[in-house]
């Protein structure tokens, strides 16, 4: 059980982290970077170069060795290895409401999403998350409310420069946050300093890629439209960084989702400044004042107007690397790696095959839909018309039946909407996957550039220490010689020196992205397999439960199909006896009715005639019906349409009893209808009771 | 068409029965002859006469195909120019007959010797032949005998002399140019229109097949087009099959198990959909052109209708004419009364006959209408059906196959 100390400290590490917090974004808003405090103290950071949330650790904090890759890092575990195996955790402050919902909420949602609705798969905390939801913590975002806003300064065009900010709004269980629920105003640049800083920050691991700007849709589109398209693009991007393990518990995420107010990121990524930072290091590096690379530097891949030279020796040492043949010093050692990296490109040709079939199956579906859709309409269109303009009632009789398979083709048409629909957000998770690839070539590249920058230290570090020789053999050869020659000698080695950590710094830069992408290609693996099982399974399930609502009217139909069929095959084979003979009679017994029934005055024997007439009549119909039953029972035939009983449903066999009966019920009424006049004239009393 | 009430007693069963011959006629074994531009298509074309015994009893008509003679089977070799014939001939001595419609000549070079096109214009042909057999009376046509048993070259011959306008008799060109004439004075009388019948029943009947025909040829391009949507929707499963199980080869183990699953029922369903798409062209999209075709084949009839009539009107007008005439020539006591009285006689006569033809042609069309509608009926019926049919059958293969793989991506999720 929980002592009561624990909570305590924990809770004070709660404060701790948020004073902490506060202070680093509020006391010294430029500081508050990973890179920026690593300027200012390279050994520190140095020594927390693995820990990747290093502004905030605690001592409480994991300890650096610890890989918080491999071991997805449930936050019980962070604060008290004893939670983790006790279920009572979970009724534990500040986070009790948080936990004891969001477990279940998420496990409901994952149950309704496996049994019958693969449609609310997206109220899921996003969709890459889901094979980490598992674990209790969890941070849920949403993106909200878009709010148009006036840019306030320096604005050359007034009104013209207005952009829009999102409500982003989170809950979350994760320690180290304010709160469980909080929401800040963000705008669309913010989030792109956000993803540059990540993208720093995070060299070798693969970080979603972030929206696009779409400079040219926002011009193009419809300004409702396109706010509401990059409102659910943010989120989704939100989503997927708060599922990944490491930047979920990132600073710059942290701060991005909590700092009320403008976004104290400095925005160091700002084209203009970096270029001012190469401008003013470019004289010294030409002057050849200092020619070593400081070593903070290096952990930066060589980009923008940083450092021009080192881009010129890097891009000596590509050169090098193609033409001359020379072996770098360093080379991509890992077989595996390299295997695997194989195995992604592959990976990422079948995905963007993939989705292009997905794509076009999913065009296929909707065409398909289209098309029974406006089928469904011309039959209906046909079937009123042949009702409204039918001569025959054989036409109106079938036109219902048409009806029927017209409503099922609209309805199948509109199933086959759904089930698009349906399909598209499976088949997306294909699309998502692509667009990770793009990350993962960007983790490879840097990768790949954090080995050239080691390559060139190296080289560099080697022509330097053959320099160094040759000096020190020319002044060996003086002896006791030249004062310049040893300032010389010295500066060199100072150079050297400097390169020397430089290189440090650089290959513990290029172990630590190795490792990066070691690690996250295994939690790619990962999360791919339950990503794409998920998927395979939603697919499947929505194609069978679709497919299953699409058939249930088409069934219906069919058996409603037989009866009609069998119904026109019975009467076409017993046309002459039913439908000729005996409704000839009964109009002629109705004709003699009207006068009848206008009349009443008719005489016993007219009466009795009727009588005669309807008892005929039932008789016929009998002996009629006899014979439809004779036949069903006598006859052998192939087709299945004039087979007799053969293929029919009962009800249609039925029907010609049926018509007896009815018939028979019709001719005692309307022998009680003759009856009635008897009554009139008085001399049929037996009949009485009958009435 | 198969039993016709007989009260007729013979000593044949214990009950009364009688036969009656039924040929029974299939189309079969397409085989291109022939090269190039010359190229065409045979059909044989066998013929059984089936007498089927039928029982009468107790007023109730009962056909046993158990008891059928077989009679001899004759097997001529046809092409389709020969279908045509027949049907011109049919046309020609059947009016106001709704002669079954022929399967239109392919418009496009390419598709003319596909499988699918093949088998599509044999199965409508062995329902033209069938129908016009089981018309009570086309069946009686001395054309259909000649059709049936002639030998290829007597049939060539007949069908050499018979095609193209040239070939027509005097009579008809005569007919024609009279036509011409007098549409010709139509226009330039001034007058509005042809003279029309103005019967609102046949109105109405006349609004219902041209309404009929918008209606039909609606529902077939959209017939034919969810046809088309079949294949393409089997063509990108098959598709996505296969770059799934490209994909699950990439992953390997479980996953690309599933994946590889998931690829080889996609490409079954392919399959099944090309399946299925066949079915819908044959049994349901098939059956609806050939109303459309009926309709059109209605509309010429109609015509038909309408020349009887006009001619049997400008034949009226004539004679009233000529009765003015004549009872001028009378008045006058001219030498050319006899002669004025034998013209008028036979123009008297011709009118009857002419009225008579129309007359016959209103009759029997009016009958035909009644047939024309049963045969619709139960036609599309059972095109409908085969739609529904084919289309639950189709739902359930799609959702058995998914099914079937549901339980493995379980066994691979757990």
């Amino acid at each position: 059980m929980m002592g009561s100390e624990n909570l305590d400290s924990e809770e004070a590490h709660m404060y701790a982290s948020r004073e902490e917090m506060e202070n680093l974004v509020l006391d010294e808003p430029s500081n508050n970077n990973n890179g920026t405090k690593s300027f200012s103290d390279y050994r520190s950071a140095m020594s927390s170069l693995a820990d990747t949330h290093h502004p905030l650790s605690s001592p409480m904090a994991e300890p650096a060795d610890s890989d918080p890759l491999l071991t997805p890092p449930p936050f019980r575990d962070f604060r008290n290895p004893n939670v983790a195996t006790d279920n009572s955790s979970y009724i534990e402050p500040p986070s009790y409401s948080d936990v004891i919902f969001s477990p279940f909420d998420e496990n409901a949602v994952n149950e309704i999403n496996g049994v019958d609705s693969p449609g609310r798969s997206s109220d899921s905390s996003g969709f890459l998350s889901k094979s980490t939801s598992s674990s209790s913590d969890y941070v849920k975002i949403t993106v909200s409310n878009p709010q148009k806003e006036q840019e306030t300064s320096n604005s050359l065009v007034p009104g013209g420069n207005t952009y829009v900010t999102y409500l982003i709004t989170t809950r979350t269980n994760i320690p180290g946050h304010n709160g469980s629920e909080f929401s800040v105003r963000r705008r669309f640049k913010d989030v792109v300093t956000l993803s540059d800083r990540l993208a720093e920050s995070y060299r070798g691991f693969f970080i979603p890629p972030r929206p696009d700007k779409n400079v040219v849709e926002s011009q193009v589109m419809q300004k409702q439209e396109f706010v509401e398209q990059r409102r659910v693009a943010l989120e989704k991007y939100l989503r997927r960084l708060a599922g990944h393990p490491v930047i979920r518990k990132s600073d710059e995420l942290k701060v991005f989702l909590q700092v009320q107010g403008k976004l104290p990121l400095p925005t160091s990524t700002d084209v203009a400044s970096r270029m001012l930072d190469g401008a003013v290091k470019l004289p010294k590096q030409l002057f050849g004042e200092s020619v070593a690379v400081a070593p903070h530097e290096v952990v930066q891949p060589a980009k923008g107007g940083r450092d021009l030279l080192r881009i010129f020796k890097e891009l000596k040492q590509s050169m090098a690397n193609d033409w001359g043949g020379s072996k770098p010093p360093v080379v991509e050692e890992d077989k595996e790696f390299l295997k695997k990296k194989e195995r992604m490109h592959d990976l990422e040709q079948q995905l963007s095959n993939a989705s292009q079939q997905a794509e076009s199956l999913v065009k296929a579906q909707q065409d398909m839909g289209e098309t029974m859709g406006e089928l469904g309409l011309a039959f209906i269109k046909l079937t009123k018309f042949e009702n409204e303009e039918a001569i025959f009632n054989s036409q109106r009789a079938r036109a219902a039946d048409m009806k029927n398979v017209a409503t099922a083709a609209v309805k199948a048409s509109r199933f086959y909407r759904e089930l698009n629909a349906q399909t598209v957000k499976h088949l997306d998770t294909l699309h998502e996957y692509l667009g990770l690839m793009l990350s993962v070539h960007g983790a490879f590249s840097d990768r790949s550039s954090a080995l050239l920058t080691v390559q060139t230290l190296i080289s560099e570090l080697s022509s330097l220490h053959l320099r160094a020789e040759k000096l020190e053999a020319a002044s060996s050869k003086i002896f006791g010689g030249d004062r310049s020659r040893i300032r010389k000698i010295e500066e060199l080695k100072e150079t050297i020196r400097v390169t020397e950590d430089a290189k440090h710094v650089a290959t513990g830069e290029y172990e630590r992205i190795k490792e990066n992408n070691r690690n996250e290609l295994e939690r790619l693996g990962r999360e791919r397999r339950a990503d794409f099982l998920n998927m395979l399974k939603g697919f499947v399930l929505n194609q069978v439960e679709c497919v299953w609502i699409d058939i249930r009217p088409s069934l219906v139909v069919v058996s409603a199909y037989r009866v009609g069929i069998s119904w026109v095959t019975i009467k076409a084979r017993t046309a002459v006896v039913i439908e000729s003979q005996e409704a000839v009679r009964f109009a002629e017994v109705e004709e003699q009715l009207i006068p009848f029934q206008l009349e009443s005055h008719y005489t016993r024997k007219e009466a009795e005639m009727l009588e005669a007439d309807f008892k005929n009549l039932q008789i016929g119909v009998r002996h009629d019906v006899e014979g439809v039953e004779k036949e069903h029972m006598l006859t052998k035939q192939d087709e299945v349409l004039v087979a007799g009983v053969r293929g029919m449903r009962w009800d249609a066999v039925e029907l010609p009893f049926q018509f007896r009966e009815n018939l028979d019920g019709h001719c005692n009424a309307l022998w009680r209808y003759a009856a009635r006049y008897y009554i009139y004239e008085g001399d049929m009393p037996f009949y009485e009771e009958d009435r | 068409m198969e039993q016709q009430r007989s009260s007729s007693g013979s000593s044949h069963s214990p009950r009364s029965s009688s036969s009656q011959p039924y040929l029974s006629i299939s189309v079969t074994d397409p085989v291109k002859l022939g090269n190039g531009v010359q190229a065409y298509i045979s059909y044989r074309v066998i013929t059984k006469k089936i007498e089927i015994l039928q029982f009468d009893v107790c007023g109730i008509v009962l056909a046993d195909k158990f008891s059928r003679n077989q009679g001899p089977e004759k097997i001529v070799i046809r092409r389709y120019s020969d279908f045509v014939w027949l049907r011109d001939r049919l046309f020609e001595k059947y009016k106001g007959v709704f002669i079954p419609p022929l399967p239109e000549k392919s418009t496009v070079e390419k598709f003319r010797f596909s499988a699918e096109f093949i088998e599509l214009r044999r199965q409508a042909l062995d329902i033209f032949v069938n129908r016009i057999a089981s018309h009570h009376e086309l069946q009686q046509s001395e054309d259909l005998r000649t059709f049936l048993q002639a030998d290829e070259e007597t049939m060539e011959r007949l069908r050499s002399q018979e095609t193209g306008i040239f070939k027509k008799k005097p009579a008809d060109l005569m007919q024609i140019f009279k036509e011409m004439q007098t549409r010709v004075s139509d226009v330039v009388l001034g007058k509005e229109k042809p003279v029309e019948e103005s019967n609102p029943e046949y109105e109405k009947l006349k609004n219902y097949i041209f309404e009929l025909e918008n209606h039909l040829s609606e529902a077939q391009k959209h017939a034919y087009r969810l046809v088309k949507r079949h294949r393409e929707l089997g063509q990108s499963l098959s598709d996505f099959g296969k770059a799934a199980k490209l994909l699950g080869a990439c992953e390997g183990h479980a996953l690309g198990k599933a994946f590889s699953d998931l690829g080889t029922k996609s490409e079954v369903l392919s399959v099944r959909l090309q399946k299925e798409a066949h079915q819908l062209l044959m049994n349901f999209e098939e059956p609806l052109k050939d109303y459309v075709r009926a309709v059109q084949s209605i509309k010429a009839t109609i015509a038909e209708r309408a020349n009887a009539f006009r001619h049997q009107c400008e034949l009226a007008e004539t004679i009233k004419l000529k009765e003015i005439n004549l009872d001028k020539l009378m008045l006058t006591r001219s030498d050319k009364v006899g002669e004025a009285e034998l013209e008028y006689k036979e123009l008297k006569a011709e009118s009857e006959e002419a009225t008579r033809r129309f007359e016959n042609i209103v009759r029997v069309m009016n009958e035909e209408i009644v047939r024309f509608q049963d045969q619709k009926t139960q036609d599309m019926g059972i095109a409908f059906h085969q739609f529904a049919q084919g289309q639950s059958r189709l739902a359930n293969n799609i959702a058995d196959a998914w099914r079937s793989l549901l339980p493995k991506l379980e066994a691979c999720l757990s």
